[in-house]
């Protein structure tokens, strides 16, 4: 009963924001893609203990793809050259039709892309993945910088937001809000069952999953394709929000979004359901606080920030709950067991 | 790609060239990577920011350059800084992680990796600089290849400098207790050694190789804010390929490796040398993985 009015409410208030702060639709647009972002690694690091820094790279993968598909449905590149800047440039039909297009078309390539590489990767372990998957993003972003055909090192410009059709920033908002609540619900549903299960164990020891007959890496790779999926339409939706990609600091960002996915999971808690969205919802807003009052430092007080994080509260707002108000997450301590167990070991011993 | 290659094959020469530029950069590597096996091998932690110290000493050599010091108190000046900066993180930040979960640790040195990049482009600004040395070059087989003194001198400096360091782990006192924490911290604690002393030397030994490195680096090469990542993952390759306390391993992997990245500079275009050193990690990766897997035979 409880759940049910915090639900409707939460519902309510979901779809009231970006109506009742017209100004900060776009901020609450990004807050989305934050939870998104924390989500979708934490299906990979915090419930199955493969600490990915490579997650971003289906992100950026996606954004290319959706860009180049929206550029080449409507244009050639020359042509395409001299409109890119204009209002008018594609009507609103066909915008929504590439847009929507490039996402799908990226979420089905991407999975395509980890399942591949996947094959290779999501053999290795602990560290030697977490450096791996550190390397894949850098070389993606600079593979990208070379490559003419997708604008090499100054990027692309994606269309503009046909503003006839409704606000840009209201657009986004929704879209992000239902990728975000749609990888939400992926990731419960699949951690409630047996996908859940296996994941875990491959977290807590993975030779003893293999032991028991889980097939390891048809999970792993079925948790990477997972990330990747959601990470690429969304990624596809973030390059229109932002107006244009830039290989090295927006689609393959490893330094902020590869990053800061990781923390903001940290920060909330990794290997929880709500961690993550609590996480990333405090990491954006103390994010948004540096870039106005600490402007031109901001990026200093984030690394600060990461390290500080990283070192003193590594267990998560989750997990400091959890440690210290057990009972809110159904865990009992019975006192007389306790009490009697206590008892035994003493006369034990 | 195919045209370069081809110059190649019609003009051996720059075979050469590239031969020796890329061992004389290949020098520094190692001398890197031996610090990064160090600190991997006795306290268990893969010490990201291993690339911004290169870059930090650079700094330091440039800004006491402009200072009117002599350029050859460069090198020893930030290994001494380096030192103390190393210090400073130890006590700071990685003492708290040490005995934790190794991607704790790999995060908490990654973050000291990007505050460090912050500082430096806050500092010095993103531009690249180098420091003239001062000294000629050498123009050999007829003008057609051309080695710079001040390449040949931190090619010499950086050997000195490691096998300096060796000798130092295998006599000195310090060096016996960094070696015994390496083999069982446990043990050498029991012997009475002050592990957390020998940690914080440890890392601070490592710094202080970097900042040398960095020093021999401003002069022969560029500093630059966001190049150190590049520095940590040749690192990593080279102690991944070579293994922990292998000093001959490490310099022959650093001189290949300095070596393949010229070769590949030159093949496929400058623009993707930093692609090919990242490609270069996942490939590197994989492969001892598959090797790996082989032998371990798991279920598929």
């Amino acid at each position: 009963m409880r759940n049910t009015i915090l639900l409707v409410l939460g519902t309510i208030i979901a779809f009231a924001v970006p109506f009742m702060f017209p100004a900060y639709q776009n901020q609450f647009a990004m807050l989305w893609l934050m939870i998104l972002f924390a989500l979708t690694w934490d299906l990979m690091g915090g419930q199955m203990g493969y600490n990915s820094f490579g997650n971003v790279v289906f992100f950026g993968v996606g954004m290319y793809i959706t860009a180049v598909i929206q550029r080449d449905l409507y244009f050639d590149i020359e042509e395409y050259a001299h409109v890119a800047g204009r209002i008018d440039a594609l009507t609103p039909d066909q915008y929504l039709t590439g847009i929507f297009l490039g996402m799908g078309v990226s979420g089905i390539v991407t999975v395509l892309v980890a399942i591949i590489l996947g094959a290779g990767i999501l053999g290795l372990r602990g560290h030697y993945f977490a450096i791996c998957t550190l390397g894949l993003t850098i070389a993606a972003g600079e593979i990208a910088s070379g490559i003419d055909y997708i604008g090499a090192g100054s990027g692309i410009v994606t269309p503009v937001f046909p503003t006839e059709l409704m606000a840009k920033g209201m657009f986004f908002y929704f879209v992000f809000m239902v990728l975000a609540v749609g990888t939400f619900l992926t990731n419960k549903w699949m951690l409630a069952g047996r996908f859940g299960l296996a994941v875990n164990a491959i977290r807590d020891d993975e030779d003893k999953a293999e032991a028991m007959g889980i097939r390891t890496k048809r999970y792993k790779t079925m948790a990477w394709a997972t990330s990747a999926f959601f990470l690429s339409m969304a990624g596809g939706a973030a390059g229109n929000l932002f107006g244009f990609i830039d290989p090295i600091n927006v689609a393959f960002a490893g330094a902020t979004f590869g990053v800061w996915m990781v923390l903001m999971a940290i920060l909330g808690g990794k290997g929880t359901i709500w961690g993550p969205v609590i996480g990333a919802a405090i990491f954006h807003i103390t994010q948004e606080l540096f870039w106005t009052y600490l402007f031109g430092w901001q990026r200093v007080a984030l690394g600060a920030m990461i390290v500080g994080i990283v070192v003193f509260f590594p267990q998560g707002i989750m997990g400091f709950l959890r440690q210290h108000w057990p009972h809110l997450f159904g865990h009992k301590v019975d006192e007389q067991t306790t009490v009697e167990q206590g008892a035994t070991k003493e006369s034990e011993a | 790609m195919i045209a370069n290659l081809s110059i190649l094959f019609d003009a051996p020469i720059f075979v050469v060239q590239l031969l020796i530029d890329g061992l004389l950069i290949g020098a520094l590597f190692a001398l890197v990577a031996y610090g990064m096996a160090l600190v991997w091998g006795v306290m268990n932690i893969i010490n990201i920011a291993q690339g911004e110290f290169v870059i930090l000493g650079g700094y330091v050599a440039l800004t006491v350059a402009n200072w009117g010091v002599p350029i050859v108190l460069g090198l020893p000046i930030s290994f001494i800084v380096l030192f103390l900066v190393g210090w400073a993180v130890y006590r700071a930040v990685i003492c708290r992680v040490v005995d934790e979960d190794l991607f704790i640790s790999i995060l908490a040195t990654f973050g000291i990796s990007i505050l460090f990049q912050q500082l430096m482009n806050q500092m010095f600004t993103a531009d690249v600089r180098t420091l003239q040395s001062g000294l000629d070059t050498w123009f050999l087989f007829d003008d057609m290849v051309t080695v710079s003194q001040i390449k040949v001198v931190s090619f010499v400096s950086a050997i000195v400098f490691g096998v300096a360091v060796m000798i130092f782990m295998r006599r000195s006192r310090l060096g016996q207790a960094i070696r015994a924490t390496a083999q069982n911290a446990r043990a050498a604690r029991i012997m009475g050694i002050d592990t957390d002393r020998v940690y914080a030397m440890t890392y601070s030994i490592n710094a202080a190789i970097c900042g040398a490195a960095g020093a021999l680096v401003v002069m022969t090469w560029f500093v630059q804010p966001f190049a150190g990542l590049a520095f940590t993952v040749r690192s990593f390759m080279i102690v991944v390929i070579a293994g922990l306390g292998n000093l001959g391993a490490v310099a022959v992997s650093g001189l290949t490796l300095g070596t393949l990245e010229n070769f590949a500079g030159f093949i496929l275009g400058a623009e993707f040398q930093m692609a090919f050193i990242f490609s270069l990690l996942v490939v590197i990766l994989v492969w001892r993985n598959y090797r790996l897997g082989r032998e371990r035979k798991v279920l598929r």
